[in-house]
């Protein structure tokens, strides 16, 4: 069943007695071609593509609890392209792209919405450094623009221009950036993966792999055993405790990444801005609750909440740059887990472990990435080639010393 | 989070800040054949345990001592803390 | 006519009125009212409109679970959105509007949305608003984004401050109903450190809503002695207005106190609100539950309103909604409130219970076995349809309806930590689950127990426990007698069967339909159920709404309740204004300021001042008739370089490293040699990361065998520190090294130019010879200045000049600049800044900052060879990896303009002259740069591939950011002074 306007209007006059499940609810087949471990954004879309870009069939995600359940629901729903890296910025460049046509594609408003975002500049030796990535970005395809201070005051006048502790001196603006509704996300793709015969399985979870002579045939699971002729696992937060299951030691750490939301509030923030000063970065949602969020707690945590520092940390750069959200009220907080890689940057690679493939790393850029996440794990699972935008994405950077760090922070996970 | 630091008491975790995996007190020996490998694993690869974990924090904001924390990292309950420069010499680290 | 709905009695004090405005029209309170309950009094029933159908809305609630009495309260830049009128204490010149209305609270124009409701289903979004695809932002977003939102935010800067607060205990009680009150007395005379905190600006939680006698005598005398007594006690600290808002790791809880809200501004030099964290050994939940509604058709009108909740408006604040009210409940409580109506002269339309085998408490009629089918009245409730046993129809006029479908506990502080809920088939709702492990208990209604006397029991038994548990024996205490009613109920979740919808989350407009549609189209779980239809997130969160859409969905699924999950909440309780959580830093004082030793001084030069981290530095200082700060910084430098500059350099990290094995230690930490580095001498360092990337550079001066002092950058003296401290505790335990920082103890002045040895030579003691001779380029020696002060010397240059530094304690700092420029008056000695040090650094082609970005190594910064391979350094082995020394890896190198008129930028990317723009042919970028004075043209230094191979060569330098385009050449990046002859000199 095909959505539109027509067909909402044709349901509300018969009663919404046709509309169908978005996605089926099936009983996990003895194997598959390929199975999917994590029914996230990321696994979704992978499954998606594989189907529609890759033309496979037999093709399963599951998925330990409900889909899109992870950080693919629980962040502060984020696109953009603003990367420095030859690593890293084609591939952003791709993923945006993929987002600028998603909802026809798929069939599902995720309310993509282009509103910008505005990465503010406070010092000379900033300005200097994100000359450097604006020009990256525009010799990568990419969109981006510096804004004087004055453009800045006329788009965002309550920004604190008067007595600032580190004065705004301009911004690197990507005007195609902009926000997603993230839950839709998963779904779209879930619906749109459903559509095209790919199995979802939810309240399934994967408890080992199953790996003979190097060879990973398929997985153990609360549901039984799922055979496959490849695996492939896109499950974030939780990549260490199920790589460890395979027997792997991955160059990632698992963090939590709190995240807030004020009450709704009559339209305040047209883009999503970014604090250089501080950490802090927020945006509006078409509800009208102000998103924003911060810098990770900082220790490895696997329990999707965190604590107060974080919370008062993130509140202080959001006073110290838009002083007028002080009585705004901060509704909700919550945590997700990073899969925190070692340079920053994600990993879409095979595994020294044939059959079994591994998407993950994200760090909290991973929403952004969801379409070419996909995308490119889809074609790797499908041609054992990584996709030629996701060349750089290998296990192997860090011992051949290849390290992808857009921040420059070495081998310390909670400084990317 | 509050820190029971073996010298000082009860800490707020704030005045700490954070490292990782305490085996990277285990730098390995730079004459070794396979060095490079070595380094490697010690500096990119974690165990990134959902449970016990033992790990670095510095007392930053106090007497400027590392310590190794014992936490769970699904419960972040405590369960002991030692200075690291113990642990460094009982393993047997020393110049 | 004023106050029309009041009643007698209640725990106001009318005398003092307090006048108010609502929408611009004034009413009359008194002094212990709410908005909401001073409205009530006032007949004002219709406060605001829901989120999506602008339905119109009363009260529903009399507490901070209210979903539906939003108002903008305050005016200007005071104005708070979305303020729950039924917490909003009341106070003299409080003014209040309605929200998410327009024109007009009574004719809402978007109310229309309620006639196409059949449209706006839950999730309709997500189905269309696809075509043509740039309509999205540019027709169908700003539309929603306009119709959504509740209130709005005044834009202007608050203007009130918050404070922040830490608080120790050995017992946090949340809530100061029976149960917290028992236990606090029992705690308190237990001896153990208490702190009681409620949400409410009265404490007694249900007890002031209620009509129970204790002892015989009113509750209130009760509670006002419990209060007189744990006031009197040192070990007791009692907060109203407090709300604790979360759970933390380790018994730490955030509760915010609204230390002004009660007041129209805060008193001189009192914060609006206090952030308090609370260090508690144990923890008793004792927070009480919440009613919850019954979805029926046209459930949301003005005039409707949870039992428990008229009992507080009509015993507490002795107001009411209507004189002749109806009750429909599937439990006592609605008994309960018909009996105090009754009481307060109230007539009792019906009370409307659908337990077919349920009796009369008292004197009003009683429709068992039926349910309220509809309901009629568009800005305020005039009449209900009840569906009686028999299946009859009646049509009942009554201008409010009080509802309880249950009670929930309230559990959300167990679930902070992902703490889950269990089912209680008993009370048909769920109670705290496991809660030990964090120390928390529960007593009260909060774990389920809800009559007045298990509640007492509880909380004194609970205190016991939590206290027995820090070793500490309380005793038993004398509880005053009480109701024991636990109460009987039948779940009743939706009348169903009647036409129109029946809300489940009333401020976002989620009906049972929605629920219906969203099991129907696969979101069954819960998680899916609250993001498709939007349930339970608003500003309530849901704590009105979850159990029943919850208990909806198990019942289209099948399931049992439990088995259809659970709901489970997050911090904050309630909203805190995120000017709470910042508390003090806003504005300047964001972050700490640090001002170097000079700063004063600089100040009465009128230098132009920058941020450097949290440092404050010069970063010129302009003369008169300089109009543009080039001309300053051109000044400097060439002053500096035909003369003599003084800069304080103090905010370059120090280090202070002495023991018998320091030179091994420092061997260690620095990728070239310094085990041999000898006593009077300076030697450049350069750090690495254990990556083998560049962590740092900087000096370190040997001042004794044992005894040396490193500099690192200004950035990272943090950083360095703490890695020195790393690898002295955790990787050398062994060796003899004592580490402390010392940045800001030693003042520091760079003192360069042709003349800096001759100024020096008048303030440096006589005894010191600092020739060049005696004192060569990277000497460093102890001295004394100024006739007997201690000071450090350092032969080392950063501008490329004969030049020095200099540091005394930092007390002599602000002397010692004075000093430095009386005794350089001869010479014209000329202070300069940030900039002149940075321009001149770029001269020399020093790297800094900008290089030293975390991704170069010593190889890009053309030090390769100072990597030492015969010794073990941090940093060493890893950068053999093979990515880091590629054949045509990037080379620092020196950049010039070909036209010496064009500007060279940072930031832009070098491309080979023929190459197109792009990515792929990206040769490597500008780190640095700026307008070298002495050259008389713009300079810049860089990293580009096979770098030093190519000098000579030309190339394209595009910003297309900027616009910028420039043909620059490759060139040395020592523009200055190649050979080094000036520090020698």
């Amino acid at each position: 069943m095909s959505y539109s306007g027509w067909r909402v209007i044709k349901e509300a006059l018969s009663g919404h007695k046709g509309w169908k499940p978005a996605w089926r609810d099936p009983v996990p087949a003895s194997d598959y071609d390929f199975v999917i471990i994590g029914g996230g954004g990321h696994g979704l879309a992978t499954a998606y593509y594989l189907a529609r870009e890759y033309r496979a069939k037999r093709i399963a995600v599951i998925e330990k609890g409900w889909i899109g359940g992870g950080n693919v629901g629980r962040n502060t729903t984020i696109i953009r392209s603003n990367y420095l890296l030859d690593g890293n910025e084609p591939f952003y460049e791709f993923s945006l792209k993929l987002w600028e046509g998603l909802e026809q594609d798929f069939n599902y408003n995720a309310m993509v919405s282009q509103r910008g975002i505005l990465n503010l500049i406070h010092s000379d030796a900033q300005r200097d450094a994100f000359t450097r990535r604006g020009n990256a970005m525009i010799l990568n395809g990419a969109d981006a623009e510096m804004l004087s201070v004055e453009q800045i005051r006329q788009r965002y006048p309550f920004l604190n221009f008067n007595n600032a502790r580190f004065p705004i001196k301009g911004g690197l603006a990507q005007h195609r950036g902009g926000t997603v509704r993230h839950d839709a996300v998963a779904w779209g793709y879930a619906r749109g993966a459903d559509r095209l015969g790919v199995d979802i399985i939810q309240n399934c979870e994967v408890t080992g792999f199953r790996i003979k002579g190097g060879i990973c045939s398929g997985v153990e699971t609360t549901r039984g055993f799922i055979g496959a002729k490849k695996v492939g696992c896109a499950v974030a937060g939780s990549s260490g405790r199920l790589m460890a299951q395979a027997g792997m030691r991955l160059p990632i750490e698992s963090h939590v990444l709190q995240a807030f939301v004020t009450e709704g509030l009559k339209p305040v923030l047209p883009g999503v801005v970014t604090f250089g000063a501080g950490h802090f970065y927020v945006s509006q949602s078409d509800k009208g609750g102000l998103v924003f969020g911060g810098d990770l707690d900082g220790y490895n945590s696997y329990a999707q909440r965190g604590n107060l520092p974080t919370v008062e940390d993130v509140c202080e750069g959001g006073m110290a740059l838009m002083p007028a959200i002080g009585r705004a009220r901060l509704l909700r907080m919550w945590g997700g887990i990073m899969d925190m890689s070692m340079d920053g940057s994600p990993i879409i690679d095979k595994t020294h472990i044939d059959g079994l493939y591994f998407n993950g790393g994200w760090c909290y850029g991973g929403f952004k990435a969801t379409p070419a996440s996909g995308w490119c794990f889809a074609h790797l699972l499908a041609t054992d080639k990584p996709h030629e935008v996701a060349t750089a994405y290998r296990f192997d950077r860090f011992k051949r010393g290849y390290m992808i760090d857009e921040k420059g922070q070495g081998a310390q996970p909670n400084l990317h | 989070m509050i820190i029971n630091h073996p010298l000082l008491g009860p800490r707020d975790a704030q005045e700490f800040t954070y490292l990782g995996d305490a085996n990277l007190i285990n730098r390995p020996d730079w004459q070794a054949e396979d060095a490079v490998d070595q380094f490697h694993e010690y500096l990119y690869q974690r165990d990134n345990p959902a449970g016990k974990h033992r790990e670095l924090w510095y007392h930053e904001a106090g007497d400027r001592s590392w310590l190794v924390v014992t936490r769970d990292t699904l419960t972040h309950e405590i369960t002991g803390v030692e200075l690291a420069r113990d642990v460094a010499l009982k393993s047997g680290r020393g110049k | 006519m004023t106050q029309t709905m009041r009643l007698g009695g209640g725990m106001i004090d009318r005398s003092k009125p307090l006048n108010f405005r609502f929408d611009g029209k004034s009413y009359q309170g008194f002094d212990g009212d709410t908005l909401a309950s001073a409205l009530m009094a006032n007949d004002v029933r219709l406060i605001g409109r829901s989120f999506k159908y602008h339905r119109p809305r009363g009260v529903l609630t009399a507490g901070s679970d209210e979903p539906n009495a939003l108002v903008e309260l305050r005016e200007g830049a005071r104005r708070e959105p979305n303020s729950r009128a039924t917490v909003a204490e009341l106070f003299d010149g409080l003014v209040a509007q309605s929200q998410n209305r327009w024109p007009s609270l009574s004719f809402d124009a978007l109310a229309i949305n309620d006639r196409f409701s059949n449209f706006l289903t839950a999730g309709f979004y997500y189905k269309t608003f696809m075509w043509p695809a740039a309509f999205w932002e540019k027709l169908y977003e700003p539309i929603i984004r306009r119709a959504a939102g509740l209130g709005s935010l005044s834009l202007a800067e608050d203007p009130d401050s918050y404070d922040k607060g830490f608080l120790h205990c050995d017992l946090l009680i949340i809530g100061a109903g029976p149960a917290g009150l028992s236990a606090a007395l029992t705690a308190a005379r237990a001896g153990a450190e208490i702190i009681l905190a409620d949400e409410d600006f009265r404490l007694g939680g249900r007890l002031n809503s209620e009509t129970h006698p204790l002892d015989d005598a009113p509750a209130s005398d009760w509670i006002n002695a419990s209060i007189a007594e744990l006031e009197s006690l040192p070990n007791v600290r009692l907060m109203p207005r407090t709300t604790v808002i979360g759970a933390f790791d380790h018994g730490i809880f955030g509760a915010v106190e609204r230390v002004s809200d009660h007041l129209l501004t805060p008193p001189e030099g009192k914060p609006r609100q206090t952030l308090w964290r609370i260090y508690t050994k144990r923890s008793l939940l004792a927070a009480g539950a919440a009613e919850r509604p019954i979805a029926f058709p046209n459930n949301d009108r003005p005039g409707i309103l949870l039992a428990g909740a008229l009992q507080s408006y009509v015993n507490r604040w002795a107001a009411t909604p209507a004189r002749r009210i109806a009750v429909f409940t599937n439990n006592d409580t609605g008994h309960r409130t018909a009996l105090d109506l009754i009481a307060k002269g109230i007539e009792i339309a019906a009370v409307i219970d659908p337990r077919p085998d349920v009796t009369r408490t008292g004197d009003y009629p009683l429709l068992a076995g039926a349910v309220v089918s509809n309901t009629a009245g568009r800005l305020g409730l005039k009449s209900i349809e009840v569906r009686l046993a028999s299946g009859e129809m009646r049509r009942l006029e009554c201008q409010a309806l009080a509802v309880s479908g249950g009670w929930n506990p309230n559990v959300h502080m167990t679930c902070h930590k992902r703490g889950l809920p269990v089912w209680d088939e008993g009370i048909a709702a769920f109670v705290p689950g496991e809660t030990g492990a964090q120390g928390m208990f529960v007593a009260g209604a909060a774990e389920g127990r809800f009559s007045t006397a298990d509640a007492l029991t509880r909380g004194m038994e609970q205190a016991i426990v939590a206290l027995g548990e820090l070793d500490r024996k309380a005793h038993t205490i004398a509880l005053p007698k009480a109701e024991n009613d636990t109460g009987s109920i039948t779940p009743c979740w939706q009348v169903k069967g009647g036409k129109g919808r029946a809300w489940l989350d009333f401020q976002n407009d989620v009906t049972t339909k929605d629920v219906k549609l969203a099991h129907q189209e696969g979101f069954r779980s819960v998680e899916h159920l609250k993001r498709y239809t939007t349930l339970g997130m608003a500003t309530d969160q849901g704590k009105t709404a979850n159990m029943g859409a919850l208990a909806i969905m198990a019942e289209l699924a099948g399931k049992s309740i439990p088995e259809t999950g659970t709901t489970i909440y997050r911090p904050p309780y309630t909203p805190v204004a995120i000017a709470a959580f910042a508390g003090r830093s806003r504005g300047t004082d964001f972050r700490p300021t640090r001002l170097t030793p000079s700063h004063q001084w600089a100040v009465e030069q009128g230098a132009v001042f920058v941020e450097t981290g949290n440092w404050l530095r010069a970063q010129w200082f302009p003369r008169p008739g300089e109009t543009d700060w080039r001309q300053s910084v051109d000044r400097e430098v060439l002053a500096t370089r035909r003369s003599v500059g003084i800069c304080d350099v103090t905010t370059l990290g120090k280090i202070d490293i002495q023991g018998s094995d320091a030179a091994t230690f420092i061997n260690k930490v620095y990728a070239n040699g310094f085990a041999k580095l000898p006593v009077g001498k300076t030697r450049y360092g350069l750090m690495l990361r254990e990556d083998g990337i560049v962590m740092d550079d900087g000096t370190t001066a040997r001042l004794a065998e044992d005894h040396f002092v490193m500099t690192t950058t200004t950035a990272n003296a943090v950083s360095v520190y703490r890695h020195l401290e790393f690898a002295r505790q955790c990787l050398w335990p062994g060796l003899d090294v004592q580490l402390i920082s010392t940045t800001e103890a030693w003042a520091q002045f760079a003192v360069a130019g042709p003349n800096s040895r001759k100024l020096l030579e008048k303030i440096v003691d006589k005894n010191f010879d600092i020739s060049n001779e005696a004192f060569p380029f990277m000497a460093c020696g102890e001295i004394t200045v100024c006739g007997g002060l201690r000071a450090r010397l350092f032969r080392i240059s950063f501008s490329g000049e004969l030049a020095f530094e200099i540091a005394v304690p930092s007390r002599y700092g602000d002397a010692l600049i004075r000093q430095l420029m009386q005794a350089g008056e001869e010479f014209e000695a000329t202070p300069y800044g940030t900039e002149a040090l940075g321009v001149m650094r770029i001269e020399k082609g020093h790297a800094a900052g900008n290089e030293l970005n975390g991704t170069t190594t010593a190889l890009n910064l053309g030090m390769a060879r100072m990597v030492s391979k015969t010794k073990d350094s941090i940093g060493s082995t890893l950068s053999e990896r093979e990515g880091l020394n590629q054949p045509d890896a990037l080379m620092q190198v020196g950049l010039r303009p070909l036209d010496k008129s064009r500007k060279v930028t940072a930031g832009a990317h070098l491309m080979v002259r023929t190459a197109a723009a792009n990515a792929k042919n990206d040769q490597g970028y500008i780190t640095s740069a700026c307008y070298s004075p002495n050259l008389g043209h713009s300079i810049g230094i860089g990293f580009l591939k096979n770098g030093a191979e190519r000098k000579g060569e030309i190339l394209r330098a595009v910003s297309p950011l900027t616009n910028l385009e420039i043909e620059v050449e490759v060139v040395s990046a020592h523009f200055i002074d190649p050979e080094g002859k000036r520090l020698h000199a």
